[in-house]
């Protein structure tokens, strides 16, 4: 029996195609998944994120215990009502998850956590919280609304009907957030836009939906979140990294802070050792300028021999060519194509992300002894 | 639950056929792109090709998969759509009208005989 979000009437009734998303029945779309990846770049979107995980930390050792389960630093932020993006690292350095930490107060904290980890998580965490006097709660009875897109946040604040709340959300800078009435409203996303990120009590979800949707803004499903995102530059949990990866194999090496050298964090050995030694592989971007699209776990070739393989791979609606992280050898520079059809066909790396604010900003990464077309 | 025109006849790797005398107009049904989801690429065959039945002839990519589209006839292609190169969504948005892929002129109508009707079509995917 699937798992159904607070808004799953609301999907039912859009016509969302539902599908099995980490054991819950979630919209791959509401019929074009292109339309959807569109209206994010143009005007504004809405995702429903409900079947991810949100958990409070909270006591007097809460800044503590983050510091020494998170990667990144959460004493590093500038002040309160600010959200930070990190990796939780096992012993050897692996990912057990990337998520944001918003930070309340220095004894309250809140963490979003991916469907598919949810359980491992927490299961984590609350081990790791044994020998601090810190409270590890998951709070279920929350949803999540992601708006996203250049109205995103004027879409948002029309619903405010308070001067002083509008003002609020409006002042918002990236990663801040704020409390109105019941709602946390963040401005964060997966999406490469400007938006929010709303965490709210699942009774109100339906009808702040509905709000939004009457105020214009694109109910838009998990389809166009995966094409935004990759687009963003932004990795996915489970396919561009996992446990048997170090963020420095998966393009996060800027998530880790080293800057205070006193925090011992849970994997910063592992991850000091392999710079040490050298770190084998980098991720980078790639298009493909011919017609095709790039997917998941293709083999990426140099000169008919496979170097490397693609992590996550897609078709960019805004660019309209296929683009995909590749997984490949350090110090590669080779010239890179990717088999189709019996051939080979050359891609191009390139810098990340591709898209921005609905503008192309991939460059190409020049590569020895290959002539630029 | 996608309609099936019920003039048209269909196969069991969900291709569509239109006959009017010895031409066979071929596309891909609801079903099917409703599974791929949106299409960015179509391949057609090339106009001229020798075409054989059950022989694969041309691939609709989505963002999600790739598949092959099957001829159900065997004869010479006398058209394509040329304008799915540019708008491969026609294809989602109107699968039996303007989403057509190819025309074949066929060397053997018996082999209409082989395909399904909406109704046996329908009760195919149904489950």
């Amino acid at each position: 029996m699937l798992k159904h979000t607070p808004l799953y009437d609301q999907h039912v009734a859009a016509h969302g195609k539902l599908v099995d998303f980490a054991g819950w029945e979630m919209p791959i779309h509401y019929g074009s998944q292109m339309q959807e990846h569109h209206a994010v770049r143009q005007a504004a979107g809405m995702f429903d994120v409900s079947h991810m995980g949100v958990c409070d930390i909270s006591g007097p050792d809460a800044t503590a215990f983050l510091r020494y389960v998170l990667a990144n630093d959460v004493a590093r932020l500038k002040s309160f009502g600010r959200a930070i993006y990190t990796c939780m690292l096992n012993d050897e350095g692996g990912i057990i998850d990337d998520l944001i930490v918003y930070a309340i107060s220095s004894t309250q904290f809140r963490i979003v956590l991916n469907a598919s980890r949810r359980d491992v998580d927490l299961a984590w965490l609350s081990e790791q919280a044994v020998n601090f006097d810190v409270s590890v709660l998951e709070q279920p009875t929350y949803a999540i609304i992601a708006v996203q897109g250049p109205q995103a946040i004027k879409s948002f604040v029309s619903l405010l009907e308070d001067n002083a709340q509008q003002a609020q959300v409006t002042a918002l800078k990236p990663f801040q957030f704020v409390t109105v009435d019941d709602l946390q409203v963040a401005r964060t996303g997966y999406t490469g836009e400007d938006g929010l990120e709303i965490i709210l009590p699942a009774s109100q979800a339906p009808v702040i939906w509905q709000q939004l949707c009457d105020a214009g803004v694109k109910p838009c499903g998990l389809g166009a979140r995966d094409t935004l995102r990759l687009e963003a530059g932004l990795n996915l949990y489970g396919v561009d990294m996992d446990e048997t990866t170090t963020p420095d194999v998966a393009n996060l090496a800027w998530t880790v802070s080293l800057h205070d050298p006193q925090r011992h964090f849970i994997g910063k050995q592992a991850v000091l050792a392999q710079r040490e030694v050298g770190v084998p592989q980098t991720m980078v971007g790639l298009v493909m300028a011919a017609r095709g699209v790039l997917r998941n776990h293709q083999a990426v070739y140099s000169h008919g021999q496979p170097v490397g393989e693609i992590t996550s791979g897609s078709f960019s609606p805004t660019l309209s060519m296929a683009i995909a992280f590749v997984r490949l050898p350090a110090d590669f520079q080779g010239e890179l194509s990717i088999e189709r059809r019996g051939g080979f066909q050359p891609v191009q790396r390139v810098t990340l992300p591709f898209v921005r604010q609905g503008q192309s900003k991939f460059k190409p990464v020049s590569v020895e002894g290959v002539s630029d077309e | 639950m996608s309609e099936c025109p019920a003039d048209l006849k269909y196969t069991s790797s969900h291709e569509w056929i239109r006959v009017d005398g010895d031409e066979a107009t071929i596309g891909i049904t609801a079903h099917a792109q409703s599974q791929l989801g949106d299409l960015v690429f179509v391949e057609l065959p090339l106009l001229g090709d020798e075409v054989l039945s059950g022989k694969e002839v041309a691939v609709v990519e989505s963002v999600k998969t790739a598949a092959d589209v099957y001829t159900p006839l065997t004869g010479q292609v006398i058209a394509i759509n040329e304008s799915l190169t540019a708008t491969p969504e026609a294809v989602n948005e109107d699968p039996y009208g303007e989403g057509w892929l190819f025309k074949v002129k066929m060397q053997n109508p018996s082999e209409l005989d082989d395909t399904m009707t909406a109704d046996a079509y329908a009760d195919q995917n149904s489950d």
